[in-house]
């Protein structure tokens, strides 16, 4: 399988920190991800082959983990902490507001396969509660108003790449 | 990118290169960089142990366990290689200090692995990030890139004849990898399942190497007692509870954030004067003091000084530093439901106390929140949560039951305000929110 030249640099960077190969196989996974989309056969097929181990194998790792999918997702995974910290200051609803703004709830994607929401644990900003990820980027001290400038931004992002 | 706060009581160690510029290692050089290396060098293994272990230092993570006396564990012979790991899968609600580490000083925790290294005679380390932290992981790929081109890493460093080696390595979504031994099970590339103890990590850790494990801040804090001494480290808090503290103020507080006090600093002070108070001109109803695993304390009982040793007495934990502040608006039913959810998404399942605990506590919960509780449920959620403590191989078992039983001693009333098709008091629209009761 072809993976991009900069996984294939980071893969083989990685793989001599190690005395064992399979080490390497949690971040490998997500940086695969994040370039395919989510994790397919074809690359689940790939790893197991590259690190001695069974396809098995690799999905019993996949399925601990919470950041790895073998489905596709949105092009922007908006992921909205609900758990204590951000639930005291209004997680909930901008939880709420994500799923009526997109019109879709926990880990669903939008007809036009530009967002995913996911309700997430928590993802180390208590002290900027209410907060959101999307992506890998993180979005703080959130108001329904400013969720919906922060959705707003990536929409056109993507409208300027697509015009570019 | 998370926001920085400042209040006078502060004594910033951890923190002094918060907002200096120090991911720059030209920068971090001009603050005292790479300087406690340097001196470890010179300082030799059981001097070093011992340097820390007088400073007082107590694991940052949530256990509160001696530094020092974790490193003089690992023997000194070992057929297989010894190894350091970082702990940076800070995933405990309430806490985000070990980010700011991250973000503003990483140097200063690849200073403290080596230190560590040195301390045991190891030659390679591990820095776990957390997946979610990609941006983190970055800064400190570029760190040790960094350290490594200035010969501060790889062979010989310093010019000492000492070789010493440091990674990265990233997680993908998982609270219990935070646990020590599920850490280096997920490090090896296999599900974060906990190792049963005995054997310690110190003696047959990573790939069966003796390893130390320690969280970031602690290893942050390891180079400034290098440097400043154990007297002066251990002289900042009360006995045996040496240093400072990066707390991570969040909740019902006017000004949240993350403010670093000398350990033993009273949490009612914290509460009122470097956190701005209760928002919204409320009441201070309860407080979480280390985290979601550590039982909470009611408004009466915050006048205590927040070190291990006071909170232990006080029947709580000092935990990871996170203070979640609750106000008079908020349901404990609830706030005890959404802990509970969280513990059962994150349990492994690999011991049955805590699968099958934690998915019960959350349904009876659920239930109860909804207004259909009876009154023996709350006897059998306290009953089924002290059945769970202390029969899991990790402590994510205790972790959910240990805050489940103070909610249902300190605010026991609340839950009977539940029973038998009562609303929930709390509820803004007068009216409970539809909750799956048995999903």
């Amino acid at each position: 399988m072809k993976l991009s030249d900069q996984f294939e640099q980071r893969f083989h960077a990685m793989i001599n920190h190690y005395p064992t190969k399979r080490s390497v196989l949690v971040p490998s996974l997500l940086y695969a991800q994040d370039e395919l989309g989510y994790l397919t056969d074809e690359l689940i097929a790939e790893m197991a082959q590259r690190l001695d181990l069974t396809d098995l194998e690799i999905r019993n790792v996949i399925s601990y983990y919470s950041m790895l999918t073998t489905q596709p997702r949105g092009k922007f995974n908006v992921q909205v902490c609900t758990n204590i910290a951000c639930m005291l200051r209004g997680g909930e609803e901008i939880l709420d507001h994500c799923k009526r703004k997109l019109g879709i709830g926990h880990k669903g994607t939008t007809r036009d396969g530009l967002f995913s929401l996911e309700e997430v644990e928590c993802i180390g900003a208590c002290s900027w509660a209410p907060a959101a990820q999307v992506n890998y980027d993180f979005h703080e001290n959130l108001t329904p108003e400013r969720m919906n400038e922060v959705l707003q931004d990536y929409r056109r992002k993507v409208h300027q790449q697509e015009n570019c | 990118m998370a926001d920085l706060v400042s209040h006078p009581d502060e004594v910033k160690i951890v923190s002094k290169r918060f907002g200096q510029g120090a991911t720059d290692i030209d920068r971090y050089l001009e603050l005292d960089g790479y300087k406690a290396v340097q001196k470890a060098l010179g300082i030799g293994p059981d001097a070093l142990i011992n340097e820390v272990k007088n400073s007082g230092l107590r694991g940052r993570g949530g256990a509160g366990f001696n530094t020092g006396m974790k490193w003089s564990f690992v023997p000194k012979q070992s057929p297989r290689p010894k190894y350091v790991l970082c702990n940076g899968d800070e995933s405990e609600p309430g806490t985000c200090k070990d980010r700011l580490i991250f973000e503003h000083d990483p140097h200063s925790v690849i200073e403290g692995v080596v230190i560590a290294g040195l301390s045991v005679e190891s030659h390679v380390g591990y820095i776990y990030i957390r997946g979610e932290y990609r941006y983190l992981s970055n800064i400190m790929q570029k760190a040790i890139k960094d350290a490594y081109a200035r010969g501060f890493l790889g062979k010989n460093i310093f010019g000492s004849g000492y070789d010493f080696d440091v990674y990265w390595h990233g997680g993908a979504g998982a609270y219990e990898v935070g646990e020590e031994s599920a850490l280096m099970e997920s490090l090896e590339g296999k599900r974060g399942i906990p190792r049963i103890r005995p054997p310690f990590p110190a003696v047959v850790g990573l790939w069966g190497g003796p390893t130390i494990i320690n969280n970031a801040e602690t290893l942050a804090s390891v180079p400034h007692i290098i440097l400043g001494g154990a007297e002066w480290y251990a002289s900042l808090g009360p006995p045996r509870n040496g240093g400072t503290r990066l707390f991570c103020l969040s909740g019902h507080v006017a000004r949240p954030g993350v403010y670093e006090l000398p350990m033993g600093y009273n949490l009612k002070k914290m509460i009122y004067e470097v956190a701005g108070g209760i928002a919204d001109g409320r009441r201070l109803k309860a407080v979480v003091p280390g985290g979601a695993s550590t039982p909470c304390l009611t408004a009466e009982e915050v006048d205590v000084p927040m070190d291990f040793d006071s909170l232990m007495k006080a029947g709580s934990m000092l935990g990871s530093g996170g203070v979640v502040v609750l106000d008079d608006s908020t349901c404990m039913v609830k706030f005890a439901l959404r802990t509970m959810q969280f513990y059962q998404h994150e349990s492994c399942g690999w011991c049955i106390p805590c699968r099958e605990g934690t998915d019960w506590l959350k349904k009876t919960l659920a239930r109860f929140h909804a207004g259909e509780g009876v009154k023996k449920d709350i006897d059998n959620i306290q009953y089924l949560a002290e059945n769970m403590l202390g029969r899991t191989f990790c402590p994510l078992g205790d972790a959910a039951a240990m805050p489940t039983i103070a909610f249902i001693k300190k605010f026991r009333k609340e839950f009977e305000d539940h029973l038998e098709g009562r609303p929930c008091p709390f509820e803004k629209e007068g009216v409970v929110k539809q909750l799956p009761v048995f999903a």
